[in-house]
Parts: structure tokens; C-alpha cells; sequence
């Protein structure tokens, strides 16, 4: 970890929906510590600013971002063309922890844009078929436009993937509703299953009640939270939730210490 | 035959006495299973395969709300009037289902109070779950700005 961004150069630059973008970033010098899946960069615009990032991939030193152009800097990150010079500081929070889920069933659940931080836990877990149970991918979209990674799905291989969007467009021929409706189909065996549930902070509520309710433990559902993060490294407050600094105790913590955090209105 | 959904959540006398008036169907993908308006007069449970439902929108193709898997009921308008559907429903794959006839259902119902309790606690539950789900997509949460902008 540095406090220090390093120079990384835009690799690569391809759009995955009308407002999302995928950058592959590569260290110009000196690369940054390895990424743990979950973990995130603060990726900097020079001249613009800093936003945390979470890494979607890594390979070789690369690090692989999915972002969302909602505000200047993430724009700025969208519209970098490859040459472009970036800083990135990091690795930063805490992981998925899949090594802790070895010999457990896993069930993915994304919301959204959820899904870039649980994409190298997928193929990570994709690629270590013997270490887990039954891996399950669930992915729930706004619009079939909205989905990531489509041209990727076949490759993760194993898992059983099922998708849903809440509005479907024409000629759409998968499922319509809640991602909460997928875990019906869903083969898991709750008490030896580990969730990662990524997505909008209701969503991810409603995913672990969901799982609550089956008997999955709430030590065993882990989520990724987001907050207002600036420092990364657990001086600012920025990023407090209760007695939890997300960027250095999160982004990813059990349901059983986020549960009684999410039901208190004014955190 | 599995039993998931109402199946799994009636007791097993209850079920037992529900099942005896099911019968096994099957619909091809593709078939319109009911019409928005039509009678409502039966209901079905899904073992296999997936049902769209839809509102009709004139000029357009049907607009999907939701997708029913196995497990799930299919149709609750029987329950109480104007027992006409309110939405439409089409095969998506192959659905195989079990069937009952509204009428054969209540009157059994009318006769047996532990199966009437059971059957109606659980199709509230269907109802409240539907409308919970239909609630938090009206937050539109996948959106740029989840459910809202920052306060």
C-alpha cells in the first residue's frame, strides 16, 4: 500500500454499457502490492481528482476497473483513451476472503454494477473447482443493456449463472424481477455456504434476509458496503459507519456486523 | 414430483388433501397460459420450466413484469373477485405444472378450515412477496443513483 499514487497508463478502454467503462491499467514503473478480489484502488485524474475504485481483475501487475461515469472524475476515467497516465494508490479494505470459504458451497449475488467487484471472486473460484462446493452466479440489472461482462459468462464455465433484469427490452428472452427471486433456483446447502453479495445497499438488505431466511449464517454472507471514501486509510472519517471506517475495515464485512449497522436510520 | 413453493410450505395433511385435487398439465413454450381480463378459475404451481407475466399494451408486445420459476404459484385472482387476471401469462420454456380448479379448491376449503388457513396464509405471503418485489423495483435501484440522491 502507498499513500503516494504510482503512475499506471490507460492499456485498454472498452465500454461495456452506455455509461460504463472498462479500463485495464498497467504500472508505468513499479506496480503496485497484488489485489485481493474485493479490495480497491483510489484511481486519480490528474487534474481532476481521486475516487475509489473497486478492482474488477487483475493480471501480470494490470489492474482492471469497471466504472460508472457519474461524476467528473469517474467520467474523466471513462473517457481516457489508452496512453492515458493515471495515479492509483492502493490495495486497499478488505477482500471477499475465499480462501476462508474453502470446502463451502458459494453463491454469488450482483446488483448492477455490483458485479465488477465480485468478478475476479468468480473467476478465481472458477478456476479452483476442487477448493468449493457448488458455485452459483446471480445477477440482477436494471435493463439487458446494463448487464457486464455478457461476452464473459460462458468462460467463467462452471457455475450455475442465472440473470433477471427489472426491465426488460424487446427480444429480451431471460428472466424479469427481483435477484432475490433467482435464489429459488439456487442449489446451495444454506449451512455450508458462503454468500458475496455486491450491489445497491437495499438490495444487498433484501439478498440477506433472503439468505437469513434459508439458514445461510450471517457470519457466512458476506457484503461489499460502500461509502463516502477519501483517505483510504482509516484517518479521514469519511467512510465511517458505526464504529467501522470502511475503507480500512470494509468494503467487505459479514452480514452479522453490517446487519445492525444498515437498520440505523442515521448512519 | 417436487415439492417446492406452496408445496413445501403447507403442512402435510393439508397438502395431502390439495393435491388430491391437482392434476399434472404441461405447456409448450410460447403458449398464452391466460389472458388479462379472462376468468380467473384455476391456479397452478410450476415444477419445471418458466412463465412470463405480462400487461398487454396496445400497438406493442406484451410488457414482462416478472418471471415465475419452478416452485412458484401461478395465478392468486381466483381468490377474490372480480376473479378475472389481471395480468397475462406466457410460457417461456416448457412448464410442466400442477393444476387446480378454483372451484373444486374452495369448496374443499369451505370443509376443511386447517387446509383453507394454510392455503390462504400462503398466497398472502405470495401476494406481499410480489409487491414487495414490484416496491423496490420502483426505486430503480440499479440506477446511476441507486435509490435517490444523497441527502
Amino acid at each position: 500500500m502507498t499513500a503516494v499514487p504510482l503512475p499506471y497508463r490507460v492499456l485498454d478502454n472498452r465500454p461495456e454499457t452506455a455509461d460504463t467503462h472498462t479500463i485495464v491499467l498497467r504500472p508505468v514503473g513499479t506496480a503496485l502490492p497484488p489485489f485481493s478480489p474485493g479490495q480497491f484502488a483510489m484511481v486519480y485524474a490528474f487534474g481532476v481528482g481521486e475516487i475509489p475504485v473497486s478492482v474488477a481483475g487483475t493480471h501480470h501487475g494490470d489492474l482492471t476497473h469497471t466504472i460508472r461515469g457519474v461524476g467528473a472524475v469517474s467520467r474523466a476515467l471513462c473517457a481516457a483513451r489508452p496512453g492515458t497516465r493515471v495515479g492509483v494508490r492502493g490495495p486497499f479494505g478488505t477482500g471477499w476472503d475465499l480462501e476462508a470459504a474453502v470446502g463451502r458451497d458459494l453463491l454469488v449475488v450482483a446488483g448492477g454494477l455490483g458485479l465488477a467487484p465480485l468478478r475476479p471472486l468468480v473467476r478465481a473460484a472458477a478456476s479452483q473447482p476442487r477448493d468449493h462446493g457448488r458455485l452459483n452466479v446471480l445477477i440482477g440489472a436494471r435493463t439487458p443493456g446494463d448487464l457486464l461482462y455478457r461476452e464473459e459468462w460462458q468462460d467463467w464455465g462452471r457455475p450455475y449463472c442465472q440473470v433477471t433484469v427489472d426491465q426488460p427490452a424487446p427480444g429480451w428472452r431471460g428472466r424479469v424481477g427481483v435477484v432475490t427471486a433467482l435464489l429459488d433456483q439456487a442449489a446451495f446447502a444454506p449451512h455450508r455456504t458462503t454468500a458475496f453479495v455486491c450491489g445497491p445497499e437495499v438490495m444487498i438488505r433484501a439478498t440477506a434476509r433472503a439468505l437469513l431466511h434459508r439458514g445461510v449464517p450471517a457470519r457466512h454472507i458476506r457484503v461489499s458496503l460502500e461509502r463516502n471514501m477519501h483517505c483510504a486509510t482509516g484517518h479521514c472519517g469519511h467512510c465511517q459507519l458505526g464504529p467501522l471506517l470502511l475503507c480500512r475495515d470494509g468494503p467487505v464485512v459479514g452480514y452479522d456486523r453490517a446487519e445492525p449497522l444498515l437498520a440505523v436510520r442515521e448512519l | 414430483m417436487t415439492r417446492a413453493g406452496v408445496l413445501a410450505a403447507l403442512p402435510e395433511g393439508p397438502r395431502e388433501r390439495l393435491m388430491a385435487v391437482g392434476r399434472e398439465t404441461s405447456f409448450e413454450a410460447g403458449t398464452r397460459i391466460f389472458e388479462e381480463g379472462g376468468r380467473a378459475d384455476r391456479f397452478w404451481v410450476i415444477h419445471t420450466g418458466n412463465v412470463n407475466l405480462d400487461v398487454h399494451v396496445p400497438g406493442r408486445h406484451p410488457a414482462v413484469i416478472e418471471t415465475l420459476g419452478p416452485g412458484r404459484m401461478l395465478g392468486w385472482s381466483w381468490l377474490c373477485p372480480p376473479h378475472e387476471w389481471h395480468l397475462g401469462a406466457e410460457a417461456t420454456s416448457l412448464v410442466r405444472a400442477w393444476e387446480f380448479e378454483a372451484a373444486e379448491v374452495l369448496d374443499l376449503c369451505q370443509d376443511d378450515p386447517e387446509l383453507d388457513h394454510a392455503l390462504l396464509s400462503y398466497v398472502v405471503g405470495v401476494i406481499g412477496s410480489r409487491l414487495r418485489a414490484a416496491r423496490t423495483r420502483l426505486l430503480d435501484l440499479y440506477g446511476p443513483y441507486g435509490s435517490g440522491s444523497a441527502g
